[in-house]
């Protein structure tokens, strides 16, 4: 029977069916559970590595040694993946090998809203894109038959609804290929200038025989019956455009394949009907190279290059009727907040109170830059805090007093560290905060190299942060309890005020932890409460005012005891 | 035939991924085509999260917008009243009457409606408001409301209860079965 998976499930599922021996990646939404089902399947090696280049660069090893491998991440991990990326593509592969990468339209859980559909352009990569579940399982087989047929990296594109949309999935058994053996091929695999130069028209002659396959191997579709109109689509947007138009009303050609595109396909598509419009989310991708192709299309003079497309935003670019509704209400807004009893919020209302200028980083502590902590002046990307402080620091005087950086465990071995390691090095009299929960957070719980646990739950080798800040050359390194507000605040004080570079490890293990066990809920004594809402300081969404007095809901409240240290009329105690 | 839309919508925690899991195992059983969109990652720390199911012969778009949802099942008041736009003219909504402030109520800088279910009333909107959290509660913890509202949503599909019931227990750890069997019944028949 079928069975109802994710985008992202259906990628696991077709990874095992296809062979894959190895997967290495790095969490990130909407990409992270590729890998966690991946790693269901016992036959296949899984592993998080500190970072998404270290991941590429496993799945190139596996390849080379003969194993169809992968590696997942999200948009801007592509980012950090790129060196190898582009090499790669000269190199090709022995092993089949396919780059997962998932987009964020919309930016659900992400920072920026980049089309990663420019780096399979930039890089000459082939770039596929499943619509559905079941397209995404059988997709994985045809990536890296093209792997493996072309000798070339694969990209595989899916976008948020498509990765965390459920739908019925086939399934089928596992075929292990035979592993090629490892050959010694300096001219294939050394790329120095003498061999890459002659890998280089390689690229541009397999680029030729993909345009080929574009054309011809199916792997672009075309649906539907009118030679009125015409959409070129992709993706979920497949989807939105089949919700809105039968197949007797518009003929789709659906791109499976963004990389090369099927100039001639493309040309007869254009050819068969009167009227032709690109549906593509985020950059106009198909929509330029038809116009570079002479083909008169529509697409951005209807559709805006910002956010998540939708059935109705195709039905309203063409003109047809949306159903009746009334307008949404205006209502108080529910945004995501720190858990109550997060590690991170006494260490963030601390930095807040002492007015300090923050250089913050990606994971849960991001949440810090609303209200009422709103503790954090910058969030760039993965690292940018510490590498951010130094030069902040560097190029104004006096500001190593009341600046800061802030990033989490994860965060610091995904490329904090090289920060670190910039700051002894070049000599900013820099204070680091590394706020050790003990898991990647904000992608739902990951081990990482911090945490003595391996993907699988397994004990691992555990990174001792604090030798790992001295090795880095820093001499001042000191543990905190961040719901201790005292000695947040003592260290704080002290590491600014010393006159070399510093890093705190604000270190608590994440309340949401099934090992973390919390002491009862706090209470607040009514009658002591002086409705002076210092408590409400916190952000905390255990607490609120209720007829005038602090009430703490005793079904939220952890017990952190951080509210109580602050009231200064002994109104908040523990337990019942 | 379009597809049948319903909307799960709440506060991040409630369980409403587990909810919508379960729906989609009983249509799937049903024979129809289904789809199920959730989203993961920021939104699902303590914000407003929405998870869309979709059944009927052939599904296209994993989406509801707005005027689109046959049935919106809400874990929270104030949740209903932010998605209730995308009920169809003729939809139904369901709805847990407990009330969980939003940051912006419990920091002050707003007030917590008082006149939601008036105003839904007063728009024309067919509302089955109820505490899912007492009988929730009374079947052995808070964390059953969304199998509460599971067992009132298939009293108005008119699915057969006991396709329901044997869900439940193939799809939850066997020591939560007879808590999470009480909840639906008190939904279901409550």
């Amino acid at each position: 029977m079928k069975r109802l998976m994710l985008g992202n499930e259906a990628i696991a599922r077709g990874l095992y069916e296809a062979g894959c021996e190895i997967v290495s990646s790095y969490p990130g939404t909407p990409s992270t559970e590729i890998t966690e089902f991946t790693a269901k399947y016992a036959e296949i090696d899984c592993e998080w590595a500190p970072n998404e280049k270290v991941a590429l660069e496993v799945a190139f090893g596996a390849s080379l040694a003969g194993h169809r491998a992968a590696c997942a991440m999200k948009h801007v991990g592509l980012n950090v993946a790129a060196d190898p990326l582009f090499t790669l593509s000269y190199t090709g592969i022995n092993g089949g090998l396919i780059i997962f990468v998932a987009d964020d339209p919309a930016m659900h859980s992400s920072q920026n809203e980049q089309d990663s559909r420019n780096y399979a352009i930039a890089s000459k990569i082939p770039m596929f894109e499943p619509s559905d579940s079941d397209e995404a399982r059988r997709m994985v087989h045809t990536a890296y038959e093209v792997s493996e047929k072309f000798d070339t990296p694969v990209l595989f594109r899916i976008c948020t609804r498509a990765a965390h949309s459920q739908s019925l999935v086939s399934e089928e058994e596992r075929i292990l290929p035979t592993p090629v053996p490892y050959e010694k091929k300096p001219a294939k695999y050394v790329m120095m200038p003498g061999y890459a130069k002659l890998k280089h028209p390689v690229v541009e002659e397999r680029t030729l025989k993909l345009t080929d396959y574009a054309n011809e191997s199916g792997i672009n579709e075309i649906s539907g019956t009118s030679s009125e109109l015409g959409i070129i689509t992709s993706g979920i947007c497949y989807q939105y455009v089949r919700e809105t138009f039968s197949e007797d009303e518009a003929k789709v050609l659906k791109i499976g394949m963004h990389n090369p595109l099927p100039d001639e396909l493309l040309r007869d598509f254009c050819a068969s009907v009167k009227r032709v419009v690109v549906v593509e989310e985020l950059d106009a991708i198909i929509e330029k190279h038809c116009k570079s192709l002479g083909l008169d299309v529509e697409g951005r003079n209807l559709f805006s290059p910002i956010g998540e497309y939708s059935q109705q935003t195709v039905a309203k670019a063409f003109g047809k009727a949306l159903p009746d509704a009334h307008a949404p209400e205006t209502l108080p807004a529910r945004p995501p907040v720190m858990c109550s009893g997060c590690p991170h919020r006494g260490l963030f209302y601390v930095i807040s109170k002492m007015k300090l200028t923050v250089l913050g980083d990606i994971g849960c502590y991001t949440l810090g830059a609303q209200k009422p902590l709103d503790a954090l002046d910058s969030v760039l990307c993965m690292g940018a805090s510490v590498s951010g402080l130094h030069g902040f620091v560097k190029s104004t005087p006096g500001a190593e007093k009341k600046t800061v950086a802030v990033i989490g465990d994860s965060t610091f071995m995904h490329s904090g560290m090289t920060g670190l390691c910039n700051i002894a090095y070049n000599g900013t009299n820099s204070t680091v905060l590394i706020l050790d929960n003990s898991i990647t957070g904000m992608t739902g719980h990951q081990q990482n190299p911090t945490t003595g646990f391996n993907l699988r739950g397994e004990p691992a080798a555990k990174i001792d942060l604090e030798a790992l800040c001295h090795a880095l050359g820093i001499n001042r390194v000191r543990v905190i309890d961040p719901y201790n507000l005292d000695e947040c605040k003592t260290a704080l004080t002290e590491e600014l005020a010393a006159d070399e570079p510093s890093v705190i490890i604000s270190r608590r293990p994440c309340v949401l932890l099934k090992s973390v066990k919390t002491p009862p809920a706090m209470h607040v004594e009514s009658d002591k409460c002086r409705s002076c809402r210092r408590c409400m300081g916190l952000g905390c969404p255990s607490l609120s005012f209720k007829d005038g007095k602090a009430v703490i809901d005793q079904t939220l409240c952890t017990g952190c005891g951080v509210c109580a240290q602050l009231c200064a009329f002994d109104a908040i105690k523990e337990g019942n | 035939m379009k597809s049948t839309n319903i909307m799960i919508v709440g506060v991040g925690g409630q369980g409403t991924l587990l909810a919508s899991k379960l729906l989609g195992k009983i249509l799937i059983g049903l024979g129809y085509d289904v789809k199920v969109s959730e989203l993961h990652g920021m939104s699902q720390r303590g914000g407003s999260v929405t998870t869309y199911v979709k059944y009927g012969e052939k599904v296209y778009s994993p989406v509801i917008e707005s005027g689109e949802a046959d049935y919106i099942v809400s874990f929270e008041k104030l949740e209903a009243a932010r998605w209730a736009h995308c009920l169809k003219t003729g939809g139904k909504l369901i709805t847990n009457t407990q009330e969980i402030s939003p940051m912006p109520v419990t920091s002050g800088a707003a007030e917590y409606p008082t006149d939601i279910l008036d105003t839904l009333s007063a728009r024309g909107v067919d509302v089955d408001a109820f505490d899912a959290l007492t009988p929730a509660l009374e079947a052995g913890s808070q964390k059953a409301v969304n199998i509460v509202l599971m067992g009132r949503l298939a009293r108005h599909l008119g699915i057969d209860d006991a396709l329901w019931l044997d869900a439940i227990k193939t799809s939850v750890a066997p020591k939560f079965v007879e808590m999470n069997l009480k909840a639906f019944e008190a939904g279901y028949n409550g």
